[in-house]
């Protein structure tokens, strides 16, 4: 009997440390599959009504499609010179033209009326529990924690050759941004030199970053795990080359991060320096 | 065109021009026009090898063929350039505008017929500035949009940016003095009895793009000669660290922009109407539904460029606005849809190869417009600005219907124009080789930008090669289809003669009246139109 109650507890006590262990290393991977047809999965509340909403526009725009398909296929047989060797001569048919006037007017409007719900809840939000600024450069970001002490550091791509086990081609940097999950963050956007643009198709962020302007949205990353997107403006010849990767933490292990970033990126000046030998290696990426 | 020479010859006594003369200093709107369609045919053999290059750099994950990537990025700015306004501009407008809007009004030439050759000559030079740009200094490599900074002398050294924007100051100038002579000629110089409301929808699509080019061209005119200070003359108009915004700029450049892509598509509207009325052998449906949704769809296109510009960071009530304001131009534009459907409806079809190209464009126009409805959408547009859905989007509505309503045209009138018939088979496997081609080549790229594919890079991350080798494979084949054209336009030079009216009683408007191919004058006695049918 106690046999099996010490057996009980080292499964109990297995599948609690085994649940730890999952929840740690239960990082989502968000980046696009080959032959991907559709959307990355949605990983946050934007990108789930924003997914959501374009799921009912290709609906909308399917069957439309579909409909006047369906109408040039009966035309082309039924009324073909064959079929029909004597053409009508009528050219109006003022209930017809009512109709295909105003049902589209319908219809666009139970479009727009989600539409602009959803364009008002992802513009900004009102209750930030934090904010990082993020820079555009040619052809690397930069990353500020105002209510971080600034903490601030670059984050580069990784050229192909050095790329490490499991790092994907084209998607990795040296830092990634590390942003804690589950948390409402405030995103302010610019940047040192020409227009680029901020972008991470599973959380649903797109914004340009352009110098002189300081560009304001938010995110809610649902899930820890690690996000990948790429820059989304034409910015000079490495534009496919400053990916974008979101690092997202679980609250403590974010705080844990934060103690050890300061530290490592507490000598901006050498990260500084570093910058043009850093730039020429980014221009040879391939 | 040693046809149209001969028929000359039976109408005239004094001799024609020299070669010279003829071709070079013209003042004959039929000449003209086939000049455009030249120089229509040069450039998209160029901005089609350039599109070729770059699918052939996409079909795989990393880079195999082109390692400069600041050229990479001049093809992509080219191609865009080269399409829109030494394609399918120059065809549709100086091409079959000028060839057959005074023919359809009864007019013998078009208002101001030296200006005509001036709008001509300013082209082909501004066509010569942008081929220039590309290949002195590093190239424009900014996009067709020319967005600074990137566009400014720090970050595009050299003169291959003010090159490319002189090229379009001429091309702009070219298409300004074109849209006067057009809304002269149209207002002006219609026969007797042809009203407005009973000209061929084909003439009121050239008005309407007449007036679009006139409203919408200067303010690209400022805008690049505002460019061209910041680069050159030290002002700093869009330079922000000296109190100017790079977003002027954009509002600028799509102002003109929106407008201008309704300016490519109205004149294909057009030529869509006359086909199908021709081959379905029925009046179109609706006339003055037709001519006020074309106007409808003008007007309301100079008032929401900033959809091009919903990721820039404007207001959210003014992006609020500007989806609304998109959403409505889907109304003209279903108007016109079905009024198409209702032309062929209980008409009697006959499948010649314009009548295929008017069929495929009614079709792939409304999947194009589809996904332009997903864009209108702000909040939607979120996930897909900037990606490979847009350019799925704009070349379906410009790659695909736009070209495809341009061969509907060519094969509809090149028996008038030349006076020879092309070759019908041949045609028709070209016609199903291109239709294929192009629908492999952009289906793919919607699920690109699904998948979050950003446009404008030579190399992409490996999940996205399924589909961009699908794609570059359906370039080869439009690639085929293309090459097939240019064997048909050369067949069709040694083509059986077209007698004056080749398409039957469903061809009823003022061109085909007169002999193929055209007398180089016609219309010198004005034909009277009052009390004959109206175009309704």
């Amino acid at each position: 009997m106690l046999k099996r109650l010490f057996a009980a507890i080292a499964v109990v006590a297995v599948g609690v440390m085994m649940s730890a262990d999952l929840a740690m290393a239960e990082m989502v991977e968000m980046r696009s599959k080959p032959w991907q047809l559709f959307f990355q999965e949605p990983m946050s509340p934007t990108a789930e009504k924003v997914y959501d909403f374009n799921v009912f526009l290709l609906w909308v725009e399917g069957l439309i499609t579909i409909f006047v398909l369906g109408l040039m296929a009966y035309i082309c047989i039924k009324f073909n010179a064959k079929a029909n060797p004597k053409p009508s001569k009528t050219t109006h048919n003022t209930v017809l033209e009512v109709i295909w006037t105003g049902l589209p007017i319908l219809i666009l409007i139970i479009i727009a009326i989600p539409s602009l719900k959803i364009l008002y809840f992802v513009d900004k939000t009102q209750d930030a529990e934090m904010t990082l600024k993020v820079i555009g450069n040619q052809w690397y970001w930069t990353y500020e924690y105002p209510d971080h002490d600034g903490l601030t550091f670059d984050s580069y791509p990784v050229p192909d050759d050095e790329l490490k086990e499991g790092q994907p081609r084209l998607l990795s940097v040296d830092n990634p941004v590390v942003l804690p999950a589950n948390t409402n963050i405030r995103l302010l956007l610019s940047s040192n030199d020409v227009i680029h643009n901020w972008a991470m198709p599973s959380l649903a962020i797109k914004l340009d970053t352009t110098p002189g302007r300081i560009n304001e949205t938010w995110t809610h990353i649902n899930k820890p795990g690690n996000y990948y997107g790429m820059c989304s403006e034409l910015c000079g010849v490495n534009h496919s080359f400053m990916p974008i990767h979101i690092k997202a933490l679980p609250k403590t292990e974010f705080s844990n991060w934060l103690a050890k970033a300061k530290k490592e990126f507490a000598t901006n000046e050498t990260q500084k320096k570093d910058a043009p030998v850093r730039l020429a290696q980014a221009a040879t990426a391939k | 065109m040693a046809n149209t020479a001969e028929a000359h010859h039976d109408d005239h006594d004094h001799h024609m021009p020299g070669f010279f003369t003829r071709w070079f200093c013209s003042t004959n709107h039929k000449d003209i026009g086939t000049l455009y369609i030249l120089v229509s045919f040069i450039a998209a053999i160029i901005g089609g090898a350039m599109s070729w290059y770059i699918r052939l750099e996409l079909a795989a994950p990393g880079i195999q063929y082109i390692d400069d990537f600041q050229f990479y990025n001049v093809l992509v700015t080219a191609h865009g350039f080269l399409m829109v306004f030494f394609v399918v501009m120059p065809a549709m407008i100086g091409g079959f505008g000028n060839w057959f809007v005074p023919l359809m009004i009864g007019a013998p030439d078009m208002a101001f017929p030296r200006m005509n050759n001036i709008s001509l000559w300013l082209l082909v030079a501004g066509f010569i500035l942008l081929l220039l740009s590309a290949v002195i200094g590093d190239g424009p490599g900014t996009g067709w949009t020319v967005y600074p900074p990137l566009s400014s002398q720090e970050y595009q050294p050299g003169p291959s940016v003010d090159l490319g924007i002189l090229s379009l100051h001429l091309a702009g100038a070219s298409s300004i003095l074109g849209a006067i002579n057009f809304i002269v000629t149209i207002f002006n110089m219609r026969a007797p009895g042809m009203t407005i409301h009973r000209m061929p929808l084909f003439v009121w699509a050239i008005l309407i793009t007449a007036f679009l080019l006139l409203l919408a061209l200067p303010v690209l005119a400022g805008a690049l000669t505002m460019l061209l200070t910041d680069r050159n003359f030290g002002t700093a108009f869009f330079v922000p660290g000296q109190g100017g915004d790079p977003v002027l700029w954009q509002h600028l450049f799509w102002f003109f922009g929106h407008p201008e892509v309704y300016i490519i598509i109205i004149p294909a509207f057009g030529i869509v109407s006359q086909i199908v009325s021709t081959f379905s052998n029925k009046p179109v449906f609706g006339y003055l539904g037709m001519a006020y949704a074309m106007s409808a769809i003008g007007v309301v296109g100079f008032i929401v460029w900033a959809h091009h510009m919903f990721t820039i960071g404007f207001d959210v009530s003014t992006r609020a606005y500007f989806t609304a304001a998109t959403m409505v131009i889907a109304v003209p534009t279903g108007v016109k849809i079905f009024s198409w459907l209702a032309t062929m409806w209980g008409g009697s079809i006959k499948f010649e190869v314009p009548m295929l190209y008017a069929l495929g464009f009614i079709f792939l126009f409304v999947v194009g417009g589809v996904t332009g409805i997903t864009l209108a959408n702000a909040s939607a547009d979120l996930v897909f600005h900037d990606t490979y859905f847009v350019v799925a989007h704009f070349h379906y509505v410009m790659a695909i219907a736009a070209i495809l309503a341009m061969f509907a045209g060519y094969f509809y009138w090149i028996g008038k124009m030349c006076g020879r018939k092309y070759p019908r088979g041949m045609a028709k496997l070209q016609f199903w080789v291109f239709f294929i081609g192009v629908n492999v080549l952009f289906f793919p790229q919607h699920f690109s930008g699904f998948a979050g594919m950003p446009r404008r890079i030579p190399d992409y991350p490996a999940p996205y090669e399924g589909w961009n080798y699908v794609s570059s494979l359906g370039a080869l084949i439009t690639m085929i289809g293309t090459i097939l054209f240019f064997i048909i336009v050369w067949r069709t030079f040694y083509g059986e003669e077209a007698e004056a009216n080749e398409w039957g009683e469903g061809a009823t408007t003022l061109e085909w009246t007169v002999a193929s191919p055209a007398p180089w004058h016609t219309h010198e006695l004005l034909p009277d139109m009052t009390g004959k049918a109206p175009a309704e």
